[in-house]
Protein backbone atom coordinates (compact mmCIF):
# COMPACT_ATOMS: atom_id res chain seq x y z
CA UNK A 1 0.00 0.00 0.00
CA UNK A 2 1.29 3.12 -1.24
CA UNK A 3 2.14 6.05 1.67
CA UNK A 4 1.96 8.51 -0.73
CA UNK A 5 -0.46 8.87 -3.77
CA UNK A 6 0.59 8.07 -7.20
CA UNK A 7 -0.34 9.46 -10.69
CA UNK A 8 -3.33 8.70 -11.96
CA UNK A 9 -1.72 6.08 -14.01
CA UNK A 10 -0.82 4.12 -11.86
CA UNK A 11 2.87 4.94 -11.36
CA UNK A 12 5.41 7.35 -11.54
CA UNK A 13 6.87 5.46 -14.57
CA UNK A 14 3.67 4.84 -16.11
CA UNK A 15 2.93 8.73 -15.97
CA UNK A 16 6.10 9.26 -18.53
CA UNK A 17 5.03 6.26 -20.93
CA UNK A 18 7.92 7.43 -23.02
CA UNK A 19 9.80 5.97 -20.45
CA UNK A 20 8.52 2.44 -20.59
CA UNK A 21 8.91 -0.42 -17.75
CA UNK A 22 10.85 -2.86 -19.35
CA UNK A 23 13.96 -4.18 -17.98
CA UNK A 24 17.43 -2.21 -19.26
CA UNK A 25 20.76 -2.18 -20.84
CA UNK A 26 23.63 -0.63 -19.07
CA UNK A 27 25.93 -1.28 -22.39
CA UNK A 28 25.55 2.57 -22.51
CA UNK A 29 27.66 2.52 -19.12
CA UNK A 30 30.97 0.21 -20.01
CA UNK A 31 31.21 0.73 -23.92
CA UNK A 32 33.93 2.55 -25.09
CA UNK A 33 32.00 3.54 -28.07
CA UNK A 34 29.34 4.96 -26.38
CA UNK A 35 31.35 6.91 -24.68
CA UNK A 36 32.83 8.61 -27.71
CA UNK A 37 29.70 9.57 -29.12
CA UNK A 38 28.13 10.59 -25.79
CA UNK A 39 31.20 12.74 -25.65
CA UNK A 40 30.38 14.59 -28.66
CA UNK A 41 26.67 14.48 -28.38
CA UNK A 42 26.08 14.91 -24.77
CA UNK A 43 29.23 17.05 -23.29
CA UNK A 44 30.26 18.93 -26.27
CA UNK A 45 26.68 20.59 -26.72
CA UNK A 46 25.51 20.87 -23.19
CA UNK A 47 25.76 23.41 -20.64
CA UNK A 48 27.80 22.61 -18.17
CA UNK A 49 28.08 23.91 -14.54
CA UNK A 50 31.94 24.47 -13.90
CA UNK A 51 31.57 26.68 -10.66
CA UNK A 52 29.90 29.50 -8.78
CA UNK A 53 31.15 33.11 -8.82
CA UNK A 54 31.66 33.61 -5.28
CA UNK A 55 35.10 31.49 -6.41
CA UNK A 56 35.98 34.62 -8.60
CA UNK A 57 35.21 37.69 -5.30
CA UNK A 58 37.26 40.69 -7.85
CA UNK A 59 38.57 41.97 -11.16
CA UNK A 60 41.73 39.35 -12.12
CA UNK A 61 40.61 35.85 -10.12
CA UNK A 62 40.11 33.29 -12.14
CA UNK A 63 40.78 29.18 -11.58
CA UNK A 64 40.60 26.37 -13.97
CA UNK A 65 38.29 23.89 -14.96
CA UNK A 66 39.37 20.70 -16.55
CA UNK A 67 37.04 19.39 -18.52
CA UNK A 68 38.77 15.49 -19.63
CA UNK A 69 35.48 14.13 -21.12
CA UNK A 70 35.47 17.30 -23.82
CA UNK A 71 39.02 17.30 -24.19
CA UNK A 72 39.40 20.70 -22.35
CA UNK A 73 40.90 22.82 -20.37
CA UNK A 74 39.06 26.38 -19.43
CA UNK A 75 40.01 29.02 -17.52
CA UNK A 76 37.08 30.73 -16.17
CA UNK A 77 38.34 34.58 -15.17
CA UNK A 78 36.85 37.96 -13.98
CA UNK A 79 37.59 41.21 -16.45
CA UNK A 80 37.82 44.67 -15.75
CA UNK A 81 34.01 45.28 -16.25
CA UNK A 82 33.15 42.45 -13.57
CA UNK A 83 31.50 39.94 -16.71
CA UNK A 84 33.12 36.34 -16.13
CA UNK A 85 34.46 34.85 -18.99
CA UNK A 86 35.50 31.43 -20.25
CA UNK A 87 38.58 30.62 -22.53
CA UNK A 88 40.44 27.36 -23.57
CA UNK A 89 43.45 27.37 -21.68
CA UNK A 90 45.87 27.01 -24.73
CA UNK A 91 48.46 29.73 -25.27
CA UNK A 92 47.77 30.55 -29.02
CA UNK A 93 51.76 30.80 -30.08
CA UNK A 94 52.68 27.30 -29.90
CA UNK A 95 49.56 25.48 -27.82
CA UNK A 96 51.12 25.09 -24.17
CA UNK A 97 48.75 25.26 -21.37
CA UNK A 98 48.66 28.84 -20.14
CA UNK A 99 47.26 28.37 -16.26
CA UNK A 100 49.08 25.89 -14.42
CA UNK A 101 51.08 25.13 -11.14
CA UNK A 102 53.67 22.42 -10.77
CA UNK A 103 51.31 19.42 -12.44
CA UNK A 104 49.77 20.40 -15.99
CA UNK A 105 47.18 17.56 -15.39
CA UNK A 106 46.13 19.56 -11.61
CA UNK A 107 43.02 22.49 -11.46
CA UNK A 108 44.46 26.27 -10.57
CA UNK A 109 42.92 29.22 -9.39
CA UNK A 110 44.57 32.90 -7.86
CA UNK A 111 44.12 36.29 -9.00
CA UNK A 112 45.90 37.91 -11.55
CA UNK A 113 46.32 41.17 -13.71
CA UNK A 114 46.85 39.11 -16.53
CA UNK A 115 48.01 36.15 -18.15
CA UNK A 116 51.72 34.91 -19.13
CA UNK A 117 52.62 32.00 -21.06
CA UNK A 118 55.45 30.04 -18.89
CA UNK A 119 57.43 29.09 -22.18
CA UNK A 120 58.24 32.20 -24.38
CA UNK A 121 56.06 34.92 -22.22
CA UNK A 122 53.17 35.65 -24.49
CA UNK A 123 50.94 37.60 -22.25
CA UNK A 124 46.83 38.10 -22.75
CA UNK A 125 44.88 40.32 -20.45
CA UNK A 126 41.76 39.42 -18.74
CA UNK A 127 39.21 39.54 -21.68
CA UNK A 128 41.69 37.51 -23.48
CA UNK A 129 43.48 39.96 -25.74
CA UNK A 130 46.93 39.23 -26.61
CA UNK A 131 48.88 42.04 -25.92
CA UNK A 132 52.21 41.31 -25.54
CA UNK A 133 55.04 38.99 -27.89
CA UNK A 134 58.26 38.40 -27.20
CA UNK A 135 59.89 39.62 -29.59
CA UNK A 136 57.55 40.50 -32.14
CA UNK A 137 59.83 41.19 -35.20
CA UNK A 138 60.67 38.08 -35.41
CA UNK A 139 56.97 37.15 -36.35
CA UNK A 140 55.87 37.45 -39.67
CA UNK A 141 52.62 39.29 -40.32
CA UNK A 142 51.49 39.10 -36.82
CA UNK A 143 48.58 40.45 -35.87
CA UNK A 144 48.14 40.57 -32.49
CA UNK A 145 44.10 41.07 -32.91
CA UNK A 146 43.74 37.99 -33.89
CA UNK A 147 45.43 35.63 -31.23
CA UNK A 148 43.22 36.22 -28.36
CA UNK A 149 42.51 33.28 -26.19
CA UNK A 150 39.65 30.95 -27.57
CA UNK A 151 36.35 31.77 -26.34
CA UNK A 152 34.49 29.28 -24.81
CA UNK A 153 30.31 29.85 -24.70
CA UNK A 154 30.16 30.72 -20.89
CA UNK A 155 26.47 32.13 -18.59
CA UNK A 156 25.68 32.51 -15.70
CA UNK A 157 22.29 31.54 -14.31
CA UNK A 158 21.83 32.58 -10.26
CA UNK A 159 25.04 32.48 -8.65
CA UNK A 160 26.20 28.91 -11.29
CA UNK A 161 28.70 29.60 -13.68
CA UNK A 162 27.82 27.48 -17.02
CA UNK A 163 29.94 26.32 -20.14
CA UNK A 164 28.79 25.44 -23.75
CA UNK A 165 31.66 23.72 -25.77
CA UNK A 166 29.17 23.94 -28.96
CA UNK A 167 30.40 26.60 -31.55
CA UNK A 168 26.57 27.94 -31.85
CA UNK A 169 24.83 26.38 -28.49
CA UNK A 170 21.34 25.04 -29.68
CA UNK A 171 19.70 26.50 -26.96
CA UNK A 172 20.51 29.17 -24.42
CA UNK A 173 21.49 28.69 -20.74
CA UNK A 174 18.13 29.78 -19.80
CA UNK A 175 16.49 27.79 -22.21
CA UNK A 176 18.59 24.46 -21.30
CA UNK A 177 17.31 25.00 -17.68
CA UNK A 178 13.86 25.42 -18.20
CA UNK A 179 10.96 26.39 -15.56
CA UNK A 180 11.33 23.83 -13.28
CA UNK A 181 15.13 25.03 -12.87
CA UNK A 182 15.08 28.94 -13.12
CA UNK A 183 11.96 28.58 -10.52
CA UNK A 184 14.46 28.34 -8.08
CA UNK A 185 15.88 32.00 -8.58
CA UNK A 186 15.65 33.81 -4.97
CA UNK A 187 16.82 31.25 -3.77
CA UNK A 188 19.73 32.57 -1.57
CA UNK A 189 22.85 30.52 -3.03
CA UNK A 190 24.73 34.17 -3.29
CA UNK A 191 24.38 34.26 0.52
CA UNK A 192 25.26 30.36 1.65
CA UNK A 193 29.20 30.71 1.41
CA UNK A 194 30.37 28.50 4.02
CA UNK A 195 31.68 25.42 2.02
CA UNK A 196 33.22 21.97 2.68
CA UNK A 197 34.25 20.78 -1.03
CA UNK A 198 35.66 17.39 -1.69
CA UNK A 199 36.61 15.22 -4.31
CA UNK A 200 37.30 11.58 -5.86
CA UNK A 201 37.93 9.58 -8.49
CA UNK A 202 35.49 7.11 -8.55
CA UNK A 203 36.13 3.47 -10.81
CA UNK A 204 32.91 3.73 -12.14
CA UNK A 205 30.50 5.24 -14.85
CA UNK A 206 29.18 9.08 -14.44
CA UNK A 207 26.22 7.94 -14.85
CA UNK A 208 25.74 4.87 -12.81
CA UNK A 209 26.77 7.22 -9.36
CA UNK A 210 23.98 9.84 -11.00
CA UNK A 211 21.72 6.87 -10.27
CA UNK A 212 23.21 6.38 -6.88
CA UNK A 213 21.70 9.48 -5.84
CA UNK A 214 18.88 9.96 -8.22
CA UNK A 215 16.93 7.00 -5.95
CA UNK A 216 16.49 6.65 -2.35
CA UNK A 217 15.42 2.80 -2.61
CA UNK A 218 18.88 2.00 -1.55
CA UNK A 219 18.91 4.07 1.45
CA UNK A 220 17.54 2.19 3.93
CA UNK A 221 19.85 -1.31 3.41
CA UNK A 222 23.24 0.72 2.15
CA UNK A 223 23.29 2.99 5.41
CA UNK A 224 21.44 0.82 7.44
CA UNK A 225 24.21 0.92 9.51
CA UNK A 226 24.78 4.74 9.74
CA UNK A 227 21.81 4.34 12.31
CA UNK A 228 21.13 2.75 15.64
CA UNK A 229 19.65 -0.46 14.90
CA UNK A 230 15.82 0.36 16.12
CA UNK A 231 16.16 3.06 13.39
CA UNK A 232 17.21 1.17 11.01
CA UNK A 233 15.28 -1.95 11.72
CA UNK A 234 12.20 0.28 11.11
CA UNK A 235 13.58 2.04 7.96
CA UNK A 236 14.12 -1.25 6.08
CA UNK A 237 10.81 -2.34 7.27
CA UNK A 238 8.83 0.42 5.76
CA UNK A 239 11.25 0.62 2.68
CA UNK A 240 11.25 3.95 0.71
CA UNK A 241 8.59 6.19 -0.85
CA UNK A 242 9.16 9.84 -2.53
CA UNK A 243 6.27 11.58 -2.21
CA UNK A 244 6.71 13.34 -5.56
CA UNK A 245 8.88 13.39 -9.22
CA UNK A 246 8.73 15.35 -11.92
CA UNK A 247 10.48 15.03 -14.86
CA UNK A 248 11.06 18.12 -17.26
CA UNK A 249 13.18 18.32 -20.39
CA UNK A 250 16.56 17.21 -19.86
CA UNK A 251 16.37 17.40 -16.28
CA UNK A 252 14.81 15.88 -13.07
CA UNK A 253 13.21 16.63 -9.60
CA UNK A 254 12.68 13.84 -6.64
CA UNK A 255 11.34 15.59 -3.52
CA UNK A 256 11.35 13.67 -0.43
CA UNK A 257 9.17 13.92 2.73
CA UNK A 258 10.99 15.30 6.16
CA UNK A 259 11.67 13.41 9.24
CA UNK A 260 11.72 15.44 12.79
CA UNK A 261 14.86 13.45 14.70
CA UNK A 262 14.77 16.20 17.58
CA UNK A 263 11.39 14.60 18.15
CA UNK A 264 12.59 11.06 18.29
CA UNK A 265 13.01 8.66 21.04
CA UNK A 266 16.85 8.97 22.08
CA UNK A 267 16.84 5.07 21.03
CA UNK A 268 16.44 5.67 17.45
CA UNK A 269 19.34 8.39 16.99
CA UNK A 270 22.98 8.36 17.83
CA UNK A 271 24.60 9.84 20.70
CA UNK A 272 26.64 12.46 18.61
CA UNK A 273 23.48 13.71 16.76
CA UNK A 274 22.02 14.72 20.31
CA UNK A 275 25.36 16.46 21.75
CA UNK A 276 25.33 18.41 18.73
CA UNK A 277 22.05 18.74 16.99
CA UNK A 278 22.61 18.05 13.50
CA UNK A 279 22.70 14.68 11.29
CA UNK A 280 22.69 13.78 7.80
CA UNK A 281 19.32 15.92 7.10
CA UNK A 282 21.00 18.91 8.71
CA UNK A 283 21.42 21.10 11.87
CA UNK A 284 18.30 20.22 13.98
CA UNK A 285 17.66 24.12 14.62
CA UNK A 286 16.06 25.26 11.00
CA UNK A 287 17.52 28.34 9.72
CA UNK A 288 15.20 31.12 8.58
CA UNK A 289 16.20 31.70 4.81
CA UNK A 290 13.16 33.92 4.24
CA UNK A 291 10.19 33.31 1.85
CA UNK A 292 11.19 30.04 -0.70
CA UNK A 293 11.02 30.70 -4.23
CA UNK A 294 8.07 28.77 -6.00
CA UNK A 295 10.42 26.16 -7.74
CA UNK A 296 11.26 25.01 -3.81
CA UNK A 297 9.47 22.25 -2.51
CA UNK A 298 7.32 22.35 -5.85
CA UNK A 299 4.40 19.85 -5.00
CA UNK A 300 3.97 21.67 -1.23
CA UNK A 301 5.36 18.26 0.79
CA UNK A 302 4.47 18.56 4.63
CA UNK A 303 6.84 18.03 6.46
CA UNK A 304 9.37 18.06 3.50
CA UNK A 305 12.81 16.68 3.76
CA UNK A 306 14.70 17.62 0.53
CA UNK A 307 14.67 18.47 -3.24
CA UNK A 308 17.09 16.97 -5.61
CA UNK A 309 17.24 18.52 -8.74
CA UNK A 310 19.20 16.18 -11.28
CA UNK A 311 20.29 18.83 -14.20
CA UNK A 312 21.41 16.87 -17.16
CA UNK A 313 24.01 16.19 -18.04
CA UNK A 314 26.01 15.85 -15.01
CA UNK A 315 25.04 18.45 -12.16
CA UNK A 316 22.46 17.86 -9.15
CA UNK A 317 21.59 20.40 -6.49
CA UNK A 318 19.67 19.24 -3.64
CA UNK A 319 17.87 21.82 -1.27
CA UNK A 320 17.13 20.08 1.89
CA UNK A 321 14.30 21.73 4.22
CA UNK A 322 16.48 22.75 6.99
CA UNK A 323 17.82 25.38 5.32
CA UNK A 324 21.45 24.30 3.68
CA UNK A 325 22.19 22.38 0.21
CA UNK A 326 24.51 20.11 -1.91
CA UNK A 327 26.34 20.39 -5.07
CA UNK A 328 27.28 16.89 -7.15
CA UNK A 329 29.01 16.84 -10.17
CA UNK A 330 30.16 14.18 -12.28
CA UNK A 331 33.11 14.34 -14.95
CA UNK A 332 33.77 11.56 -16.83
CA UNK A 333 37.38 10.56 -17.64
CA UNK A 334 36.63 7.48 -19.30
CA UNK A 335 33.90 4.74 -19.88
CA UNK A 336 34.56 3.40 -16.04
CA UNK A 337 36.00 6.51 -14.27
CA UNK A 338 34.80 10.17 -13.26
CA UNK A 339 35.83 12.69 -11.11
CA UNK A 340 33.24 13.26 -8.14
CA UNK A 341 32.67 16.37 -6.52
CA UNK A 342 30.44 17.09 -3.74
CA UNK A 343 29.97 20.38 -2.19
CA UNK A 344 28.03 21.50 1.01
CA UNK A 345 26.91 24.98 1.53
CA UNK A 346 25.61 26.95 4.60
CA UNK A 347 24.57 30.61 5.80
CA UNK A 348 28.02 31.32 7.27
CA UNK A 349 28.08 30.27 11.15
CA UNK A 350 27.29 33.03 13.59
CA UNK A 351 27.63 30.67 16.82
CA UNK A 352 29.85 28.10 17.86
CA UNK A 353 26.68 26.55 18.75
CA UNK A 354 25.95 26.70 14.47
CA UNK A 355 29.69 26.00 13.58
CA UNK A 356 29.59 22.72 15.30
CA UNK A 357 26.26 21.37 14.03
CA UNK A 358 27.40 22.12 10.41
CA UNK A 359 30.40 19.87 11.21
CA UNK A 360 28.64 17.17 12.02
CA UNK A 361 26.85 17.65 8.91
CA UNK A 362 29.37 17.74 6.39
CA UNK A 363 31.12 14.73 8.75
CA UNK A 364 28.07 12.65 8.13
CA UNK A 365 27.99 13.28 4.26
CA UNK A 366 31.16 12.15 3.88
CA UNK A 367 30.28 9.14 5.66
CA UNK A 368 27.05 8.32 3.57
CA UNK A 369 29.22 9.43 0.41
CA UNK A 370 32.32 6.54 0.83
CA UNK A 371 29.60 4.10 1.48
CA UNK A 372 27.37 5.22 -1.88
CA UNK A 373 31.17 5.59 -3.97
CA UNK A 374 32.63 2.59 -2.85
CA UNK A 375 28.94 0.18 -4.16
CA UNK A 376 29.66 2.17 -7.33
CA UNK A 377 33.22 0.26 -8.28
CA UNK A 378 31.28 -2.99 -7.24
CA UNK A 379 28.26 -2.15 -9.68
CA UNK A 380 30.54 -1.21 -12.38
CA UNK A 381 32.54 -4.84 -12.48
CA UNK A 382 29.44 -6.96 -11.93
CA UNK A 383 27.69 -4.52 -15.24
CA UNK A 384 31.26 -4.81 -17.22
CA UNK A 385 31.44 -8.48 -17.46
CA UNK A 386 28.75 -8.71 -19.39
CA UNK A 387 27.26 -11.80 -18.50
CA UNK A 388 23.77 -9.98 -17.27
CA UNK A 389 22.35 -8.15 -20.09
CA UNK A 390 18.95 -6.76 -18.63
CA UNK A 391 18.46 -5.13 -15.32
CA UNK A 392 15.35 -4.09 -13.40
CA UNK A 393 13.84 -0.90 -12.42
CA UNK A 394 11.23 -0.47 -9.44
CA UNK A 395 8.98 2.84 -9.85
CA UNK A 396 11.21 4.42 -7.14
CA UNK A 397 13.97 4.63 -9.59
CA UNK A 398 11.99 6.08 -12.46
CA UNK A 399 14.74 8.74 -12.69
CA UNK A 400 17.24 6.93 -13.66
CA UNK A 401 15.38 5.14 -16.44
CA UNK A 402 14.80 8.75 -17.62
CA UNK A 403 18.88 9.93 -17.47
CA UNK A 404 19.80 7.15 -19.83
CA UNK A 405 17.17 7.14 -21.98
CA UNK A 406 17.80 11.08 -21.88
CA UNK A 407 21.80 10.62 -23.38
CA UNK A 408 20.29 8.18 -25.57
CA UNK A 409 17.65 10.75 -27.38
CA UNK A 410 20.69 13.06 -27.58
CA UNK A 411 23.14 10.63 -28.67
CA UNK A 412 20.77 10.09 -31.40
CA UNK A 413 19.57 13.63 -32.35
CA UNK A 414 23.46 14.77 -32.56
CA UNK A 415 23.95 11.38 -34.88
CA UNK A 416 20.76 12.56 -37.10
CA UNK A 417 21.53 15.56 -37.51
CA UNK A 418 24.42 14.18 -39.64
CA UNK A 419 27.68 15.67 -36.71
CA UNK A 420 28.19 12.06 -35.92
CA UNK A 421 28.91 8.26 -36.47
CA UNK A 422 25.64 7.64 -37.89
CA UNK A 423 25.05 4.44 -36.05
CA UNK A 424 21.92 2.91 -34.41
CA UNK A 425 21.99 3.76 -30.78
CA UNK A 426 20.68 0.95 -28.55
CA UNK A 427 19.50 1.38 -24.52
CA UNK B 1 52.78 24.07 27.51
CA UNK B 2 49.06 24.09 27.79
CA UNK B 3 47.01 24.12 24.61
CA UNK B 4 43.70 24.35 26.03
CA UNK B 5 41.55 26.55 27.92
CA UNK B 6 42.47 26.01 31.50
CA UNK B 7 38.76 24.64 32.49
CA UNK B 8 39.47 21.65 30.47
CA UNK B 9 42.80 20.85 31.65
CA UNK B 10 41.14 17.20 32.13
CA UNK B 11 41.07 16.90 27.97
CA UNK B 12 44.86 17.95 27.66
CA UNK B 13 45.95 14.67 27.12
CA UNK B 14 43.84 14.23 24.04
CA UNK B 15 45.80 17.87 22.76
CA UNK B 16 48.20 16.96 21.35
CA UNK B 17 46.99 14.25 19.06
CA UNK B 18 43.43 15.50 18.20
CA UNK B 19 43.86 19.34 17.77
CA UNK B 20 43.82 19.40 14.51
CA UNK B 21 42.70 22.63 12.40
CA UNK B 22 41.76 20.61 9.25
CA UNK B 23 39.56 17.44 8.00
CA UNK B 24 41.92 15.81 6.12
CA UNK B 25 44.59 15.83 9.03
CA UNK B 26 41.15 14.25 11.61
CA UNK B 27 39.93 11.52 9.10
CA UNK B 28 44.07 10.66 8.38
CA UNK B 29 44.27 10.61 12.11
CA UNK B 30 41.37 8.62 12.85
CA UNK B 31 42.38 6.11 10.15
CA UNK B 32 45.89 5.92 12.12
CA UNK B 33 44.33 5.29 15.71
CA UNK B 34 43.13 2.34 17.57
CA UNK B 35 39.69 1.61 18.30
CA UNK B 36 41.16 2.01 22.19
CA UNK B 37 42.29 5.50 21.79
CA UNK B 38 39.12 6.76 20.03
CA UNK B 39 37.16 5.34 22.54
CA UNK B 40 38.92 6.91 25.26
CA UNK B 41 38.65 10.35 23.95
CA UNK B 42 35.34 9.82 22.95
CA UNK B 43 34.41 8.91 26.30
CA UNK B 44 36.55 11.80 28.03
CA UNK B 45 34.76 14.61 25.66
CA UNK B 46 31.16 13.53 24.81
CA UNK B 47 30.08 14.68 28.53
CA UNK B 48 31.93 17.76 28.60
CA UNK B 49 30.60 18.92 24.95
CA UNK B 50 27.97 21.36 26.37
CA UNK B 51 30.07 22.59 28.84
CA UNK B 52 32.85 23.56 25.91
CA UNK B 53 30.59 24.67 23.28
CA UNK B 54 28.92 27.42 26.16
CA UNK B 55 32.58 27.90 27.36
CA UNK B 56 32.99 29.24 23.96
CA UNK B 57 30.10 31.39 23.16
CA UNK B 58 31.52 34.16 25.31
CA UNK B 59 33.97 34.36 22.52
CA UNK B 60 32.97 35.89 19.18
CA UNK B 61 33.14 32.69 16.68
CA UNK B 62 35.99 34.54 14.33
CA UNK B 63 37.66 36.41 16.93
CA UNK B 64 38.40 33.04 18.85
CA UNK B 65 41.82 32.95 21.66
CA UNK B 66 44.23 30.40 20.10
CA UNK B 67 43.50 28.27 23.12
CA UNK B 68 39.69 28.58 22.37
CA UNK B 69 40.19 27.51 18.52
CA UNK B 70 42.32 24.07 20.24
CA UNK B 71 38.98 23.48 21.94
CA UNK B 72 36.84 23.96 18.71
CA UNK B 73 39.19 21.63 16.71
CA UNK B 74 38.76 18.96 19.50
CA UNK B 75 35.28 19.42 19.13
CA UNK B 76 35.46 19.12 15.43
CA UNK B 77 37.94 15.87 16.20
CA UNK B 78 34.99 14.33 18.65
CA UNK B 79 32.30 14.45 15.93
CA UNK B 80 35.04 12.53 13.53
CA UNK B 81 35.83 9.83 16.01
CA UNK B 82 32.18 9.50 16.85
CA UNK B 83 31.17 7.12 13.74
CA UNK B 84 34.17 4.77 14.73
CA UNK B 85 33.28 4.89 17.92
CA UNK B 86 29.14 4.36 17.75
CA UNK B 87 28.19 3.11 14.26
CA UNK B 88 31.50 1.33 12.67
CA UNK B 89 33.71 -0.25 15.92
CA UNK B 90 36.56 0.03 13.03
CA UNK B 91 38.27 3.56 12.33
CA UNK B 92 36.70 2.96 8.15
CA UNK B 93 33.39 2.86 7.09
CA UNK B 94 33.16 -0.76 6.46
CA UNK B 95 32.71 -1.70 2.70
CA UNK B 96 35.00 1.50 1.71
CA UNK B 97 38.22 -0.26 1.47
CA UNK B 98 39.56 1.46 -1.61
CA UNK B 99 37.32 4.44 -1.52
CA UNK B 100 38.06 8.08 -0.56
CA UNK B 101 36.50 11.33 -0.40
CA UNK B 102 38.99 14.28 0.08
CA UNK B 103 38.23 17.45 1.48
CA UNK B 104 39.85 20.40 -0.01
CA UNK B 105 37.79 23.43 1.10
CA UNK B 106 35.99 24.13 4.78
CA UNK B 107 35.09 27.28 7.04
CA UNK B 108 37.80 28.53 9.03
CA UNK B 109 37.35 28.18 11.92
Amino acid sequence: MARFPKPAEGSWTEHYPELGTAPVSYDDSTSPDFYERERRAVFQRAWLNVGRVEQLPRTGSYFTKEVAVANASVIIVRGLDGEVRAFHNICRHRGNKLAWNDYPRAETHGVCRQFTCKYHGWRYDLEGALTFVQQESEFFDLDKSRYGLLPVRCDVWAGFIFVNFAAEPEQSLREFLGPMITDLEGYPFDRMTARFGYRTNIAANWKLFMDAFQEFYHAPVLHAKQSPEKYSTLAMQAGFEAPHYRIEGPHRLVSTSGVRFWEMDQELVKPMEVVTRSGLFGPWDQVDLGEMPTGVNPARCDPWGLDSFQLFPNFVVLLWSQGWYLTYHYWPTSPNTHVFEGNVYFLPATTVRERVAQEMAAVTFKEFALQDANTLEATQIGIESGYVQDFLLNDQEVLCRHLHKEVADWIADHEAQGDGAPVEVQR
Amino acid sequence: MARLPAEFADLEPFAETWCLPTEPERYDQRLASTMTDMAAFYDAITPRAEAAMAYLEQHPLHDLPEDATNLLHLLYSMIMVSFPVEAWGQPRVPDTGSASFDCHIEPVP
